[in-house]
């Protein structure tokens, strides 16, 4: 019997300029919470990876990244062979020991808890998520404050899973502990570093 | 033989990637001390490897950068680094505060107000400020885990009871986004209040002692003082020999031998811009005072 081969999309056209360019994107995101900002870059990936996602994995990814995959992604028969091919990240079973975890069916996310939240010492080795979500354009708004805003910012968005902000409210209490979430919808993302509180919650 | 090629902005992508990754924590968790792989650099410690580092991180070919050396753009060490990133980077160079996107600094802040989308990258000899009150970095660590600063509060008070006020005029202690204190680098103290909810990103690379640390855009970074001993910009009672500013952070320039000064602006491209503009200043070589505290 032949072997069944999968053909590999392809990543960055420009390796270097193109991780440049995605890197500053994601930067200026995580620099102003809520913001959406668009990744501008030609990117392959599998079909079943927003080119948000596949753009942030080419950059930020290497094998030093211990990567965490949900379901639908570990299911799905390219993206594995796709990111071993392209960023050499070893994908582990234990979300508590990734760096990174993408997230193509959040509404089905397990507990926050689960992921590595860092130490009190070291809060920066902690799990960094990427959650793909219906939509960075239209749903609900939401209303933040915290570093990185002016006063306060709207987010109008469609989120998986719904509760996201109240999940994400163990940021408040186990700070500087906690997690930082991107969020992408298609080449838009959205960063939610754990600084970010919604205005409404009061504190 | 081929000339040495390098990748762009010199840095390998490896060690530009471990450099992001940690630059995006940083700006997570504001103010807090990231380790990161710092890499030899093609110049000595002391000179800015950490800075370096982070600027070619980020630097991309569309990026206009300046750099300044204690507020000018023309000592040999801001010459060197801008010649470094336009040679491995073929980036645009300018002087000018405002045409830049990405600043890199030593020891200054620009008197010309930053902007949303402006990056400003710090170096950074000593990026601990519990360093010289607890040499052991597990102790250090353990202090910013229970956010127990108590230790720097008694310095700055050992300051007060030695000298009648907080004696320290530069590396000035700041607590950012009510959390961590961090070590401003070495800016003299008069920079601090242009820290506080500024609307550019700023950036810290500590190259020998391996740490990137950030303040993310509008974020509160507040000046550790006392009710009775509240912070105080140092201030001179005299205004900029060539430009006039009275708002400006003043270099003593010696003229002779015979003890004669004057006292110029230290950010040249701010002195420059207002010269242009018409602004003079006296021009003397008159010997003036320069109070602490006014």
């Amino acid at each position: 019997m032949a072997p069944m081969t999968i053909e590999l999309q392809p990543g960055f056209a420009d390796k270097v300029l193109s991780a440049q360019s995605t890197f500053r994107t994601v930067m200026e995101a995580m620099a102003r919470p809520g913001q959406v900002m668009v990744v501008g870059d030609e990117v392959g990936g599998p079909s079943s990876m927003m080119p948000g996602v596949a753009a942030i994995a080419l950059t930020l990814l290497d094998q030093e990244t211990p990567l965490w995959l949900d379901e639908a992604f570990l299911r799905a028969p390219d993206v594995g062979a796709w990111l071993k091919f392209h960023t050499g990240a070893p994908i582990v079973g234990r979300s508590d020991a990734a760096s990174f975890a993408l997230i193509a069916e959040p509404a089905t996310l397990p507990d926050l808890a689960s992921f590595a939240l860092g130490t009190p010492e070291y809060p920066d080795r902690s799990t960094t998520l990427i959650l793909q979500v219906p939509s960075l354009t239209a749903g609900q708004t939401f209303h933040l404050r915290g570093p990185g805003i002016d006063g306060m910012t709207a987010l109008t968005a469609s989120l998986a899973p719904a509760d996201l902000f109240a999940r994400l409210s163990i940021n408040e209490a186990l700070f500087p502990r906690g997690l930082d979430v991107i969020l992408v919808d298609g080449r838009s993302l959205v960063a939610i570093p754990r600084t970010t509180r919604l205005a409404s919650s009061g504190v | 033989m081929n000339a040495p090629t390098y990748n762009f902005a010199y840095l390998d992508e490896q060690t530009k990637r471990m450099i992001r990754r940690a630059i995006l924590k940083a700006i997570a968790i504001p103010g807090y001390q990231v380790p990161f792989a710092s890499r030899e650099m093609p110049m000595p410690y002391g000179w800015g490897t950490g800075g370096v580092q982070v600027t070619a991180a980020i630097l991309g070919p569309k990026d206009v950068l300046k750099v300044i050396d204690q507020g000018s753009d023309d000592t040999t060490n801001a010459i060197s680094i801008r010649k470094f990133f336009a040679k491995t980077a073929g980036v645009e160079t300018t002087t000018s505060t405002d045409a830049a996107t990405v600043i890199q600094t030593r020891h200054r802040i620009p008197e010309a107000p930053l902007r949303a989308g402006q990056v400003l990258v710090y170096q950074v000899p000593i990026p601990e400020p519990l360093r010289f009150l607890e040499p052991r970095e597990t102790e250090t660590r353990r202090m910013h885990a229970l956010a127990e600063y108590g230790l720097m509060h008694v310095k700055l008070y050992e300051d007060i009871a030695r000298f009648g006020h907080i004696a320290t005029s530069y590396a000035y202690p700041v607590k950012v986004n009510a959390r961590y204190v961090m070590d401003p680098s070495p800016t003299p103290k008069f920079d601090n209040p242009k820290m506080d909810n500024c609307p550019a990103l700023q950036l810290f690379g500590a190259g020998r002692e391996k740490r990137i640390y950030a303040i993310p855009p509008y974020t509160s970074v507040v000046s550790l003082d006392f009710e009775d001993h509240p912070f105080t910009r140092y201030k001179f009672d005299a205004p900029c020999a060539l430009c006039g500013a009275e708002d400006s952070y003043l270099d003593e320039i010696v003229t002779d031998n015979k003890g004669s000064r004057m006292f110029v602006c230290s950010d040249t491209d701010y002195c420059e811009g207002r010269q242009a503009a018409g602004h003079r200043g006296t021009e003397s070589v008159a010997p003036h005072k320069e109070a602490a505290h006014g």
